[in-house]
């Protein structure tokens, strides 16, 4: 099925400029891998090197977080919106 | 190179005065092509447990941030924070959650006082950062 992801405005030149991407999926962990299998350079800013998504990565199915749902086993319907939303964080170290 | 106003650049200064002993966190917006800084927002460091070497904005309230100043005509051109007693150098926490594509203006303060600012971007393989220039416009 087909659904939407809305890319931040930093993460916007890895998708040839467009601020969201159409995939084809059933879960979110397939939709995030279609953007990423399509756009293989978002991959290391979305994921660490195992592979989870990073802290600072959030992705919203429509208005609720996916962490409070199934995570990335979060099943997708037709015509579904998801969103990347960033967070900041930092610090002396 | 990153340019700001003079006057945004005292603004972040103040905020980051008034912050001290805590870390300050706020939004660079203005024009991403000219790469200029037209505004500073300040946010609210939600880091309550560590705010004197902690920061954090989630992404709900960042986002609606941005909105809001995108709403105005403008566009997130990165992100500044404050080191109280720390030089203004990135370190590797602030580097593991730095985004691509984005300046990071960091500022240390010392016993209250600003000392010095210096502007970070993140390379693309995220080893390290990279310090940009930062030109003052009257």
């Amino acid at each position: 099925m087909t659904v939407s992801i809305r890319i931040p405005t930093p993460l916007r030149p890895y998708t040839d400029g467009e601020p969201s991407v159409a995939v084809e999926a059933t879960t979110v962990g397939g939709a995030l891998n279609f953007l990423t299998t399509a756009h293989p350079d978002l991959s290391k800013h979305l994921r660490n090197e195992h592979g989870k998504l990073r802290s600072f990565v959030n992705v919203y199915l429509g208005d609720e977080d996916i962490r409070f749902l199934n995570a990335e086993d979060t099943p997708l319907t037709d015509g579904a919106e998801l969103t990347i939303v960033p967070s900041i964080a930092g610090g002396v170290a | 190179m990153l340019r700001i106003h003079r006057k945004q650049l005292a603004l972040l200064h103040a905020h980051a005065t008034e912050g001290y002993p805590h870390e300050v966190v706020g939004i660079l917006a203005g024009d991403r092509s000219r790469h200029t800084v037209q505004r500073v927002q300040p946010l609210t460091n939600e880091r309550a447990d560590s705010p004197a070497n902690r920061y954090k904005v989630g992404g709900l309230a960042l986002l609606q941030a941005e909105q809001d100043l995108e709403a105005q005509g403008l566009e997130i051109v990165g992100y500044y924070h404050s080191h109280p007693d720390h030089p203004a150098q990135y370190s590797d926490y602030d580097r593991e959650h730095a985004l691509p594509n984005m300046s990071y203006l960091i500022t240390s303060v010392h016993g209250g006082d600003v000392i010095h600012t210096q502007s970070w971007r993140l390379l693309e393989d995220r080893s390290s950062m990279q310090e940009e220039a930062i030109e003052i416009e009257s």
